[in-house]
């Protein structure tokens, strides 16, 4: 199945909280979901018979500046086709729901985009930073960040 | 240390051989976690409950430096990634950014790009078949692996001038061509590696302390695998025959013929650590038939596009899985149009298939910890990024 019947079919099941088939810039073609309807619509794509989705190849956070995206790249080993999920989030409280219960993967992802770009997922098991140590402060990737002068007595001069 | 296949763990009975509790750092300088990886495990006498990877000891945060740099910058940071597998670093690089920006590579780059990528993969899978058999107490093979290994490096040190990091793949082809020279070493070291080849079964692959080290150990079901995302020779060795050269081919690697091994539980379960372990060594072998088949068919030519010095790439995503020794590397890369990447996201075979450590650790032996973590086989460079 191509990009395009697959946004069809989510388009059938959830309406409105699926965006607009996008005019394609260069490159692969995403499809726009409502956070509220990312959980249902990746339970969808990973049950139904002729999607079956069953591998989460990643989770990236990304910083627009004025708004910030989880995006999630999907793949089916039964039929081989694969798609682009992003769910725009509110720059001032990024929310939305993990997926770590349907499919395990997304565990370290949904750490890593929390640790790097301060997005929460709802309903993680353990949402605590990864790579950072615990007591780090701010969100590295996010575009307005500043490298801190000093940590813990360690200057950068 | 105790050899667990043969062993029935039968849980202590509350009121004679309860033991405490402990908690136990593993690493970050320990020799059997391959890098800096700390793993705190949680045991009860000899098994081990639970283990929690702790990561980032190497974190540089390349994501951010790759926004900073233009995006022929970038390709050298990838190098030092999966430091073990330079080649296939930047080759998914480029290969990402050529795609975006519809830059067509010339035939005979792509062929040098096939074999510097698997004989990179061969030199990758000889690390990982030497130090699995140190982490479970066996040199000699070590020894083996590296002297084969050494050829290799021999002839990427002539192709590219480094010996760990190339920096050989470049944004339209590669950085130079190699001479005839070259593909006569080349074609030596293949026979070399098909006689080494049998050694090293004999030596480790048929021992049969390593059997029992290794069989029915860490085994991961198919369904396990696919969950938590296992790619490369760890999916394989579950038994999912995926390859993505096979299933989406890049850089003309349909036009090579060659077999994907998979995990049949030859001698325990689907999906343990010595089917882990034996896809890696089939694998050479078929590194071995890609190259001696690039090498024939070696096209004539130029072996880079021409691409501008500051290279804009138009508007849009993209994101290119590339077969790694590990597993699926891909770099997610938007662009709004600058000479600079507005998003790079590196999605590394190690950082994924480690992920699963605490799920697979859990009431088993702490020899067979270090057992599974060896035939997941991570780097940690790229775990940390």
């Amino acid at each position: 199945m191509n990009v395009q019947e697959i946004h069809s079919r989510l388009k059938a099941r959830f309406g409105d909280g699926i965006g607009e088939w996008p005019a394609p810039e260069a490159g692969d073609p995403f499809i726009q979901v409502q956070p509220t309807y990312l959980r249902e619509a990746c339970k969808f794509l990973r049950d139904e018979a002729d999607l079956r989705f069953d591998f989460l190849r990643l989770i990236s956070a990304v910083d627009w500046t004025d708004r910030l995206s989880s995006v999630y790249h999907l793949y089916s080993y039964e039929h081989h086709h694969g798609v682009t999920l992003r769910v725009d989030l509110l720059r001032a409280a990024p929310r939305v729901g993990s997926v770590a219960d349907v499919w395990p993967a997304a565990d370290w992802h949904e750490r890593e985009a929390y640790d790097m770009m301060g997005i929460v997922y709802e309903g993680h098991p353990a949402l605590k930073r990864i790579l950072l140590p615990d007591d780090w402060a701010g969100y590295p990737l996010r575009k307005d960040y500043k490298a801190p002068e000093e940590y813990n007595g360690l200057t950068n001069r | 240390m105790g050899m667990t296949s043969d062993l029935t763990l039968t849980p202590p009975r509350e009121d004679s051989l309860r033991t405490e509790e402990l908690l136990i750092n593993m690493g970050p300088q320990h020799p059997s976690t391959h890098g800096v990886l700390r793993l705190v495990v949680r045991t009860d006498g000899e098994i081990v409950r639970e283990s929690w990877p702790q990561i980032g000891f190497l974190h540089r945060c390349f994501e951010k430096i790759a926004e900073s740099l233009n995006y022929a910058q970038v390709v050298p940071y990838t190098d030092r990634m999966d430091y073990l597998a330079s080649m296939n670093n930047a080759l998914a690089f480029c290969l990402g950014v050529e795609k975006l920006g519809g830059i067509d590579v010339p035939e005979r780059a792509a062929y040098l790009r096939v074999i510097a990528a698997e004989l990179n993969r061969i030199a990758s899978h000889l690390v990982s078949f030497g130090t699995y058999a140190l982490d479970l107490g066996a040199f000699t093979p070590f020894l083996y692996a590296f002297r084969e290994r050494e050829y290799i490096l021999a002839i990427l040190e002539k192709m590219s001038g480094g010996r760990l990091l190339y920096h050989y793949p470049r944004i339209g082809g590669v950085a130079r061509d190699m001479s005839a020279e070259m593909i006569r070493d080349t074609r030596a070291f293949l026979k070399i590696m098909r006689k080494a080849w049998p050694e090293y079964n004999t030596l480790l692959s048929y021992n049969q302390i390593f059997i029992k080290r290794t069989a029915n150990v860490g085994a991961v079901s198919r369904e396990q695998a696919i969950a938590w995302g296992f790619t490369g020779p760890c999916l394989r060795g579950s038994g999912v025959p995926f390859d993505l050269r096979k299933q989406h081919p890049y850089s003309l690697y349909e036009r090579f013929q060659f077999d994907v091994p998979v995990g049949e539980g030859l001698k325990g379960t689907v999906g343990d650590c010595w089917d882990r372990y034996w896809v890696r060594m089939v694998e050479i072998m078929e590194c071995c038939k890609i190259i001696e088949q690039a090498l024939d068919g070696l096209p004539d030519g130029p072996v880079t596009a021409k691409v501008p010095r500051v290279l804009k790439l138009p508007k849009g995503e993209v994101y290119v899985p590339c077969e790694n020794p590990r597993g699926e590397l891909g770099y997610y890369i938007i662009s709004d149009g600058a000479a600079k990447a507005l998003r790079v996201k590196s999605r590394g075979p190690s950082f994924c298939n480690l992920s699963i450590t605490n799920a697979l650790c859990r009431d088993i032996l702490l020899a067979d910890v270090v057992a599974v973590l060896g035939s997941i086989d991570i780097v940690l460079g790229e775990v940390d990024r």
